[in-house]
């Protein structure tokens, strides 16, 4: 055998550890549901929930709670999946400053008893333009 | 016409230019060797090419005048300028958007191109041929036209009424324009950011030239003479790509708040990725030129560049990414035509080497490890893997979308520590590249047979062992903990480092300008080095070891890195004692930042505000109490001492917050204190937000004479004088009207003292009018709500509030400063290198074979 042959060999070895090594770190979009049935399974796995902030009749966010001078590095709040499934966060970090304003809320990370312990939070905000609209058409008048 | 109607129909004009300039030098070439292209043909390709590089100035000139003349009947200078953006970063902003930062490519190829005109001789037609092919792709980008209903580009043209018609003001103005743009999203006001996107654009325009020689060569059958200019372009191109990657992670260092300058987002593995295949397609290119070996391989890499380049393109623009980024492009709708063009190019580039593969030359010889080709050979292997992992993961959103475009519903996500992920395999690359640089230059420049060999590497080999073990002692005796991986690193980056400063000096001694490989490979080990250093012994100093109140609830460890600083309450953190003094704002008329207690904020301007005291740095006076002055109200900076323990010498850090609604909130930017050897780095995580109205208690009223003392919640304050207020503080005082102020001291803590001046005025027309003055420092307000003359007596208001505070993390990064001075060094070996080329004649291969030694640079 060439000693180019060879080469090919182990890098097409490498190539397919690489792709499998991507494929046993990738995560996936799940449910609350989904989250505690592999935390119960034992699979520490971190995935990413897409959720929602629940409001009440005043437009309040509901069930959140951060307290910088009690403690800098604590903050949760309750979740709601697509499925509606209610789930409390702790995320040990400072709240996001832009938090109450995200339409949709991604948090990574795994249920740990009975609540999601998140290390990231990913804010989608509303669209930038229906804002500005708003605020530009009125300073005309 | 309009001004709008000018630029746009230069755009078409540049684009039908490049329809006419592409077709010319295809028909030129058509048929034809190299070098013999049909003169009419050609006159039409150059004539075409000429009419639309004026055209693209024109587009260019256009639309910056509609940024500089704040037009914002445009939605483009609406969307990305300001009334109050300086000068330089409308530069900025002209990129800011899809469409200008198209505009920044199309214009470095048309530089390129003109470049090219001159110099490429025999190659001009199907080169240039290539280059206007894709001018015509990248101007029909920004094209604007509606066929049907197939919309071909985006427009920077477009007005606002064009693309929000549905606004409610237009039904009642159709007229209306704009008086403000939305401004420049500030984390970009950066000066990097008006130098970093066009360094990386002139990188991706320079991939296109050897690709364009690459499919030139193909198409003509000259499959080895394109490797001279290939070779030099490429230089130019990994050092300009090179250079402008490690800006855009400076900018993220400087200005972001994740902790770091490479985050591992997909925008910026985009331009990664790409870089490392043209960097191991110049070292084939290099291997071709002097071992007449790795040809095939060339070829396929020059043309992976450019292929790998368009793929960023559309994975940063197409808006695939979605959820994945942080900062891709809004997305144009434009994904349509950007698949179509990325398929077009690929189909034609890969089928055209399919058709030569088997004419390629290859190399009969059998390389054996005494050949430093072998190891070059290996090395370029190694930076492919390297890249083929990147682009394997940064791909993730791809496949969910390809998958979802049949139908099939996958939730494949980003891995959730990429920084884990992409680290693990990505320092092995790091630990190829260290070791193989190092061999193969050791062994370049020699005949190599057992002996020579062992000579060579005796002694970097046995400094490398010593420096490493002397290292890891000295870090296992700091405390810190060294992995087997960061063990590999470090020896492979020594022995990079040693090996080629080995043969630096020994190549000094002979010839200087062949210096250019071992420069730059010093640097990449430094580089590497550097990053082992900062980011894996990265140490948070702001861990927090209070507020364990509700950390029962988790048993398992978890980082607490954030800490609260109460508004000049000293905390220890780390080696160092902390204190938080205050809010300043960014005067742009004061080289220092101005306390916010000594600016009185102007109403319905809040650009402007009038100076409440004298304002000076050292013994210079910039203004005095009364004088209006402007203000650069998003940012406001945190002052932070931070005194050392031990050494007691202290250093203050300016940590940011800026006001982003389009971010949605506050955005943070760290301060960053160099040191030779580490830097602290730190960033506020949350402050009370700085736009919010206070929640006051319910002011408590005080009756009081002078020298009376008035008992506060915590604090005491003697009510001293009252006196006539100035017309200060922005009291806009006019005839007749009468304005009193008092003069309490507070006392607060150690023994701190404040004056409090609040105003009473009684206007002309028996109007009563009060100014309350605040302590920021205490949370107390006070208003002199009251006056008695006949009884001497004053009433005074004070309101309470939560004393002010900041959250802060900050963190140690050790010998940061090896990358950024490896990334200069290898800038530099880049520039070296494309200077030797430039300077060296052609050596004939009969000649390169008489004198073994005279080889070309690495």
């Amino acid at each position: 055998m060439k000693k180019t042959h060879l080469l090919a060999l182990v890098v097409i070895a490498l190539a397919i550890g690489i792709v499998m090594a991507t494929a046993g770190d990738a995560s996936v979009y799940v449910s609350f549901k989904e989250a505690k049935e592999l935390a119960a399974d034992g699979d520490l796995r971190k995935v990413h929930v897409v959720g929602r902030l629940p409001h009440d009749a005043g437009n309040n966010i509901v069930g959140m709670q951060y307290n910088p001078t009690l403690d800098p590095n604590y903050f949760t709040f309750v979740l709601v999946d697509t499925n509606r499934v209610h789930q409390q966060v702790v995320y040990f970090n400072p709240k996001p400053q832009d938090f109450e304003k995200s339409e949709q809320v991604v948090i990574t990370g795994n249920m740990r008893n009975d609540v999601f312990v998140a290390d990231k939070i990913l804010l989608k905000c509303p669209s930038k333009y229906v804002e500005n609209e708003v605020k530009g058409a009125t300073a005309a008048r | 016409m309009s001004i709008g109607d000018w630029g746009h129909l230069s755009v078409i004009v540049a684009f039908v230019a490049a329809v006419v300039s592409a077709l010319g030098y295809y028909m030129a070439a058509r048929g034809r060797a190299l070098g013999e292209a049909d003169t009419a043909w050609l006159k039409l390709g150059r004539g075409g090419f000429a009419v639309h590089s004026l055209a693209v100035i024109g587009v260019i000139v256009t639309l910056f005048g509609i940024i500089y003349g704040h037009r914002y009947e445009y939605y483009y200078a609406w969307s990305h300028s300001s009334n109050h953006l300086p000068v330089h970063y409308m530069i900025s902003c002209f990129w800011e958007g899809q469409e200008g930062s198209f505009l920044l490519w199309i214009f470095w190829h048309v530089l390129l191109g003109a470049a090219l005109m001159r110099m490429a001789r025999q190659w001009e037609a199907p080169v240039m041929a290539v280059f206007a092919g894709v001018q015509l792709f990248l101007m029909s980008m920004i094209l604007g036209v509606t066929v049907g209903s197939l919309k071909i580009g985006s427009s920077p043209f477009i007005l606002m009424r064009e693309f929000m018609p549905d606004l409610p003001v237009y039904k009642l103005n159709p007229d209306w324009v704009p008086q403000d743009g939305k401004g420049l999203n500030a984390l970009l006001q950066n000066y990097w950011m008006v130098i970093h996107p066009p360094t990386l654009f002139l990188g991706f325009a320079l991939t296109l030239v050897p690709f364009a020689y690459a499919i030139a060569g193909l198409w003509k059958g000259e499959l080895t003479k394109w490797v001279q200019p290939a070779i030099r372009w490429s230089l130019w191109g990994g050092g300009v790509l090179g250079i402008g990657i490690m800006m855009g992670a400076y900018w993220a260092y400087e200005t972001l708040n994740f902790g770091g300058y490479w985050n591992w987002d997909p925008v910026e593995n985009a331009v990664y990725i790409p870089w490392l295949v043209l960097v191991a397609g110049l070292h084939a290119l290099v291997l071709w030129q002097r071992g007449r070996t790795g040809l095939r391989t060339a070829f396929a890499l020059v043309v992976a560049t450019f292929l790998l380049v368009l793929y960023a393109t559309f994975l940063t623009r197409s808006g695939v990414l979605g959820n994945a980024s942080v900062h891709s492009f809004t997305d144009l709708g434009l994904s349509g035509q950007l698949i179509l063009y990325l398929a077009a190019f690929v189909v034609l580039s890969i089928g055209m080497l399919v058709w030569r593969w088997k004419s390629i030359p290859v190399s009969e010889k059998e390389l054996t490890m005494y050949n430093p080709e072998l190891w070059v050979f290996i090395g370029a292997t190694v930076l492919c893997l390297g890249a083929f992992q990147v682009l394997v993961t940064t791909s993730i959103p791809v496949y969910n979308a390809f998958v979802g475009f049949f139908g099939v519903k996958s939730n494949l996500a980003l891995p959730a520590d990429q920084i884990a992920h992409y680290t693990k395999i990505q320092l092995w690359m790091g630990v190829g590249v260290a070791v193989l640089s190092g061999i193969a230059q050791l062994m370049w420049w020699q005949k190599n047979d057992k002996e020579s060999v062992s000579n060579t590497f005796t002694i970097p080999a046995m400094l490398t062992l010593l420096g490493a073990a002397l290292v890891i002692l000295l870090v296992r005796q700091n405390g810190h903990q060294m992995t087997l991986p960061y063990i590999a690193l470090l020896t492979t980056g020594l022995f990079g480092v040693l090996a080629n400063l080995g043969m630096l000096l020994q190549l000094l001694r002979r010839k200087v300008r062949i210096s250019g490989g071992a420069v730059s490979h010093i640097g990449v080990a430094l580089m590497l080095l550097g990053i082992l250093a900062s980011a894996g012994y990265s140490n948070i100093i702001s861990k927090n070891t209070s507020g364990l109140l509700y950390s029962r609830e988790m048993p398992e460890e978890i980082n607490r890195d954030n800490v609260l600083l109460w508004r000049n309450d000293a905390t220890k953190m780390g080696p160092y004692e902390l204190t938080y003094t205050g809010q300043y704002f960014d005067v742009p008329s004061v080289p220092e930042y101005v306390n916010k207690e000594l600016l009185f904020p102007v109403m319905n301007d809040e650009y402007k505000a009038v100076a409440r005291g004298e304002i000076k740095v050292g013994d210079k006076s910039y203004y005095k109490a009364g004088d209006t002055l402007e203000i650069r109200p998003e940012d406001t900076y945190y002052r932070v001492v931070y005194k050392h323990k031990d050494s007691g010498e202290d250093f203050v850090l300016f940590p940011r917050a800026q006001v982003n609604e389009e971010m949605g909130g506050l955005l943070a930017s760290p301060d960053i204190k160099l040191f030779w050897d580490h830097d602290i780095y730190s960033h506020v995580s949350s402050v009370p937000d700085p736009t919010k109205e206070k929640d006051w208690s319910e002011a408590k009223e005080f009756t009081v004479s002078m020298n009376d003392t008035l008992f506060l919640n915590d604090y005491f304050a003697v009510f001293k004088n009252a006196e006539p207020a100035h017309n200060t503080a922005g009291l806009g005082l006019g005839k007749g009207d009468i304005a009193v102020q008092g003069d309490i001291i507070v006392y607060g803590e150690k023994g701190r003292q404040y004056h409090v001046h609040p105003v009473f005025v009684v206007r002309n027309g028996g109007m009563v009018g009060r100014v309350p003055d605040e302590i920021e420092d205490l949370g107390l307000r006070i208003t002199l709500d009251n006056i008695d003359p006949q009884k001497g007596k004053f009433t005074f208001g004070v309101s309470t509030t939560q004393k002010d505070y900041v959250i802060l993390k900050a963190m140690e990064k050790p010998f940061i400063n090896l990358l950024w001075s490896g990334t200069l060094l290898m800038g530099f070996g880049f520039a070296l290198a494309i200077y030797q080329r430039g300077r060296k004649p052609k050596p004939a291969p009969a000649v390169a074979k008489a004198s073994k030694k005279q080889v070309q640079a690495a």
